[in-house]
């Protein structure tokens, strides 16, 4: 059997190895996109030997350089960044081959290019999920950026170069002014940057500075999209949509949130922030947020924008745990980050192979198109129905668990909050599914049936079957994320 | 005294005699090659000189890395009378940083100087370069005054020239090296005036010596005159905001490699002298030097900072893009040593490296796009990146580097600097490191986005750069990386350097 | 007062004739005068060094010699001599001085081939219209300047 630490290794050489067999097979399309296929199998596989060795236990740390004088590039592992790696890797397979589908079937250009890019992607989620201290997490965090940068550039017209620019600019401008900043100071007070159980504050950092840490971290984390650092998300749906699926719906905004909640939990401690009341500006300004990109969600017309001010809106959900500073709400955030990936990139996935099939964008031209893809928006609605939380399916235990944690610290206000955006997300998910299923078709769309290629339809079909056994399952995940607020 | 001498002569071997053979090897392969007069062999000369120099460096750097120095007597004149050549941990790091960069521009000076210069002058060229490639180098080892003010004039006077050759593509480039050659002068003039006082005052030449005796005299009005002379002579060498204003011309349209090589060295040999001076020489306890640092470096390092890093954002040319970050750089490192702390010297010296081997990448990758297209404008350059994708991705890296994204070396001089600034407890400054970081992010990504992301023009003949020009850019952007994680190399001798400096302990002569 | 003025007349003419320089470098526009302006500056700080080395009462420190050639021995711990050392640092710097003087006008003769001028003004002007046309060239597309 591997052990855990080579395990760690090779979900992060795995991706790479994928890479380079992706710039020399460039020009064999089966050939490369068969190899991508197994790396991303074999990532999967990594990972779960990391799982089966270790479960849900925090691991000492293994560092593998030096790179200031208490500071290193090492690895450990601890539940919620396993839970992390598992939904990234298990999600890559799908997505692979979803964007197999897409990008072939939407004739776009440099596959292989596009395919190199989203490996280093990948292989830096894996090093946030197993970074065992901030200085490795934020130097993952930043070969992210980077890596997806091209990705959201990709078609290379104006608009994607535009949006790009945004993209970039907010996530390292926020990262390298604030979260770099916040970091150091962290460094320069603590001497050290390790993730700790129970934070690495207490007693070092007076308590009138903690609420400016925290700020500089909660909007330094850009990946986040916390209100106001939140345009890039929107920005990046330029990109082609497997891309808006894997990373813009699970993987590089869960590495926001999850830096959040590793900061949150690991760095500056649940009880410490109890104490200190650091984090209640951030839970009403995540509040704030929850509701505010919910409403522009509804004004949205285009089906990916929506799509994306609704994850803005998911992801301040988890934000909202953290700051919750209880260890119910830190749960419910750790599990928000796998109910909402799941649904999330279901939807992206709908449509894309919308896009794919129809080359339709905006949400007024779904009408009637229901009949002709019934099993995509099959699939949209399990989604939707998770997003929104309503059981049988996964997001409702994450919500139940924020509003226990809300509960917790007797703020009502923050349960009304929640309950309101579950009404909101009903307003601006189910009217689309309505549209598509009720509504007559108009124009070019077709009556019969007509299904997307299907390599586009199958992936968000599973991970929609997913998202319903998760809501069975979602114990087991709340007793596997427990060793991180230590019960 | 003769009978001393006799005897430390029979002592010596060959690696007592490191410290003048670093700076005789490449004086004397200059008029070798105006001698030799043949081309190819005066590149084959001044790349083994180079290489030689870069041996000599390391193992100087190796013997001091841990602290001590070594003290040479040249020509066996004991300091304080004779010159002394003194290698401590600080100018064995930038001695291995000028010779490094001397040796890995020369492979790409080869095409590159073929391409843009007429065959006659080549053998003049790489004379001058040897010069000017001397001249630093004796700069930094030199423990003797007076004798920097001669090294630095050596290197002034060949740069001027090195410079000038640029007019056989624009003629600008005369005018650039007259304005830097009036200035330099003024520079170099006001230092040899500031030594004159010290002179005066001390009755001594030897650094080491001057130090011990303005410690015990205390400081009076010729000392602080002199003080003062020296900081404004070197700012001017230094490019220390406003006085830099030669500095973008001259890069500009200077021959690529002599860009190359000026932009990782010359500023750096100017602010270590600055550094011995105003650490070893004067003691940072003078409480003028205190006010300097706080009144005059502080605010200017931050004004350059930001100004220089806003005039870099607007500009279509890439090479004085590059030329007006270097002016920001340039504040990095006089803010590390405003802090007077330290890690804030530690940040100044590990950031010359750094920001030496980041420079001389993108100046490279300048150099090589230049190759082709015949010119530096962004226009020109469009989609270049594409066309030439290994020197994009040295570019590339280099941006990276020059911006501070972590994993390159940049991130490593960046984050020391903060948090000496934090350890001071400045943290606006540290913030306005940060904040001005962003204007990096600003101009290096116009530079990225002209070469990926705009097509190439229709009839672009570019293609990948020749080996020559590849090789180097390629160990330098491989250094690029190799020291943002593994930083061993330039941190700890940067660390044993700033402890040299800040507590005037020179350790045990090794030596 | 007057004893303080007399015994600094090095020091003062050191420093009239550095400002003499400097202003010259910085008010005339006609590069071979700003050359000029450059060595006067310069020479100030050849005096400051070589009045610098006299010491009261000295000579030149030179052995004394008999009418044959033979250094006299007797009494020489009685001379007093000036200090030889700035002497040789100026005769280096008077080097150094004279390359960068004939440097500078070898780049003047070469701005007068290129330019067809030698005054600042002219200069700048035609430096000027050069970035223009660049500007044009190259500047307008990109929306920066050259």
């Amino acid at each position: 059997m591997i052990d855990t630490f080579s395990a760690i290794y090779l979900s992060m050489l795995l991706p790479l190895l994928a890479m380079v067999g992706n710039l020399i097979f460039a020009d064999r399309a089966n050939l490369r996109d068969g190899f991508t296929f197994a790396c991303a199998v074999a990532t999967f596989g990594a990972v779960l030997i990391v799982l089966a060795n270790e479960g849900s236990a925090i691991t000492q740390e293994v560092s593998l350089v030096e790179v200031f004088p208490g500071v290193d590039i090492a690895f450990n592992v601890e539940p919620l960044g396993l839970m992390f790696a598992l939904i990234a890797s298990g999600l890559w397979i799908l997505t692979h081959i979803y964007g197999i589908g897409y990008m072939r079937g939407n004739n776009e250009d440099h596959h292989a290019r596009f395919f190199a890019y989203f490996c280093i992607a990948i292989s830096s989620v894996m090093g946030i999920a197993f970074a065992s201290n901030m200085f490795t997490l934020f130097l993952f965090y930043e070969i992210l950026t980077i890596s997806t940068y091209p990705l959201v550039a990709h078609k290379g017209n104006k608009d994607s170069v535009d949006g790009a620019r945004v993209y970039l600019g907010i996530l390292i401008g926020t990262s390298i002014a604030l979260q770099l900043t916040a970091i150091i100071w962290t460094y320069a007070l603590t001497g050290t940057l390790d993730f700790t159980e129970g934070g690495i504050m207490e007693g070092k950092v007076a308590g009138w500075l903690a609420p400016i840490l925290l700020a500089l971290y909660a909007f330094g984390i850009g990946k986040a999209a916390l209100m106001p650092f939140h345009k890039w998300l929107p920005a990046a749906m330029v990109a082609p949509t497997p891309v808006s699926a894997l990373l813009h719906a699970v993987a590089v905004v869960k590495a926001g949130v999850f830096t959040m909640l590793k900061v949150g939990v690991y760095i500056f401690g649940i009880d410490y922030l109890a104490q200190t009341g650091a984090s209640e500006w951030l839970m009403w300004l995540a509040a704030y947020s929850i509701i505010a990109a919910s409403v522009i969600a509804m004004m949205q017309q285009n089906l990916k924008r929506r799509l994306a001010y609704s994850t803005v809106s998911q992801l301040s959900y988890i934000t909202l745990g953290m700051a919750l500073a209880t260890s119910m709400g830190a749960l419910g955030g750790g599990m928000h980050i796998a109910m909402h990936a799941m649904g999330k990139i279901t939807l992206f996935m709908c449509a894309g192979a919308i896009y794919v099939k129809y080359h339709k964008t905006e949400i007024y031209q779904l009408k009637g198109l229901g009949r002709a893809m019934p099993i995509t928006f099959a699939a949209f609605f399990v989604g939707s129905l998770s997003i929104i939380g309503l059981p049988p399916l996964g997001g409702s235990w994450s919500k139940f668990l924020l509003m226990m944690g809300a509960a917790d610290t007797g703020h009502v206000v923050i349960i009304g909050v929640l309950m309101l955006s579950s009404l909101l997300n009903v307003a601006y998910l189910l009217p689309i599914v309505a549209r598509a299923f009720f509504l007559p078709a108009t124009g070019d769309t077709p009556t019969s049936y007509n299904e997307a290629p299907l390599f586009c339809w199958l992936p968000p079909a599973i991970t929609a079957v997913g998202c319903i056994i998760l809501f069975f399952y979602a114990g087991y995940i709340q007793e596997f994320l427990m060793p991180m607020v230590g019960g | 005294m003769a009978g001393a001498v006799e005897v430390q002569h029979t002592a010596l071997t060959l690696t007592d005699h490191l410290p003048v053979l670093q700076v005789a090897i490449p004086f004397l392969a200059a008029p070798l090659i105006v001698l030799v007069g043949n081309r190819t062999f005066a590149w084959v000369l001044s790349f083994v000189a180079s290489a030689l120099a870069l041996v000599i460096s390391f193992l100087l750097l190796m013997a001091v890395y841990d602290g001590g120095y070594i003290s040479y007597a040249l020509g066996g004149w004991e300091p304080p009378w004779g010159i002394e050549y003194r290698v401590d941990a600080a100018n064995a790091l930038i001695l291995f940083l000028i010779s490094a960069i001397g040796t890995v521009v020369l492979p790409f000076a080869y095409p590159s100087v073929k391409a843009e210069l007429k065959t006659t002058s080549h053998t003049l060229f790489y004379a001058c370069y040897m010069l000017c490639f001397t001249g630093l180098l004796g700069v930094v080892v030199t423990g003797d005054a007076f004798n920097v003010f001669v090294f630095l004039e050596i290197s002034s006077l060949s740069t001027y020239v090195l410079i000038a050759v640029g007019a056989e593509r624009d003629k600008r480039a005369l005018t650039a090296a007259y304005d830097y050659l009036i200035m330099g002068t003024i520079g170099a003039t006001f230092f040899v005036i500031g030594i004159g006082f010290l002179y005066i005052a001390t009755g001594t030449l030897n650094m080491a010596d001057m130090s011990d005796r303005i410690a015990d005299q205390g400081s009076n009005r010729a000392v602080r005159a002199g003080f003062a002379f020296i900081i404004v002579g070197m700012g001017l060498k230094v490019a220390m905001y406003p006085l830099h204003l030669w500095l973008p011309k001259a890069y500009t349209f200077a021959p690529s490699a002599v860009t190359i090589f000026l932009s990782a060295t010359a500023t750096k040999a100017a602010i270590y002298v600055l550094l011995r001076f105003m650490f070893t020489v004067y003691k940072p306890e003078f409480v003028f030097e205190t006010n300097t640092s706080l009144l005059v470096f502080m605010p200017l390092a931050v004004i350059a900072m930001f100004s220089a890093s806003f005039v870099a954002a607007f500009q279509v040319n890439f090479k004085r893009m590059l030329a007006y970050s270097s002016v920001a750089q340039v504040g990095y490192m006089l803010l590390g040593i405003a802090l007077l702390n330290q890690t804030g010297l530690t940040a100044t010296m590990v950031h010359m490296f750094n920001h030496g081997i980041t420079k001389a990448l993108l100046f490279m990758g300048a150099g090589a796009m230049f190759y082709y297209t015949g010119s530096a404008f962004y226009d020109k350059l469009g989609g270049l990146g594409r066309k030439m994708p290994i020197t994009g991705a040295c570019i590339l890296i280099g941006g990276l580097s020059l911006i501070g994204v972590p994993g390159t070396a940049g991130f490593v001089s960046k984050w020391i600097l903060v948090q000496a600034a934090f350890e001071n407890g400045w943290w606006p400054v540290a913030i306005a490191i940060v904040l001005s970081s962003l204007l990096a992010v600003v101009y290096v990504w116009r530079a990225v986005e002209v070469l990926y992301l705009t097509p190439p023009a229709k009839n672009s003949t570019a293609k990948e750069a020749p080996l020559m020009m590849l090789i180097p850019m390629i160990i330098l952007a491989g250094s690029c990386v190799y020291f943002g994680i593994f930083t061993d190399l330039p941190l700890g001798a940067s660390e044993t350097a700033a402890n040299v400096l800040m507590n005037g302990t020179n350790g045990e002569l090794l030596r | 007062m007057l004893d303080f003025i007399a015994g600094h007349a090095n020091y003062w003419l050191f420093i009239v004739l550095m400002m003499t320089g400097l202003y010259i470098v910085v008010a005339k526009g006609n590069l071979v005068k700003k050359i000029v302006g450059l060595n006067i500056f310069q020479t100030a700080v050849f005096m400051l060094y070589i009045s610098s080395a006299k010491v009261a009462g000295g000579t030149a420190p030179i052995f004394p010699t008999d009418s044959k050639g033979y250094i006299k021995t007797d009494g020489i711990d009685q001379i007093i001599y000036s200090n030889p050392l700035p002497h040789v640092l100026i005769l280096t710097a008077i080097v150094v001085g004279v390359a960068t003087t004939a440097l500078g006008l070898a780049l003047t003769v070469r701005i007068r081939e290129e330019f067809g001028t030698i005054e600042e003004e002219n200069l700048v002007e035609i430096e000027q219209s050069l970035t223009r046309a660049d500007n044009k060239a190259h500047g307008e597309a990109m929306g920066g300047m050259a």
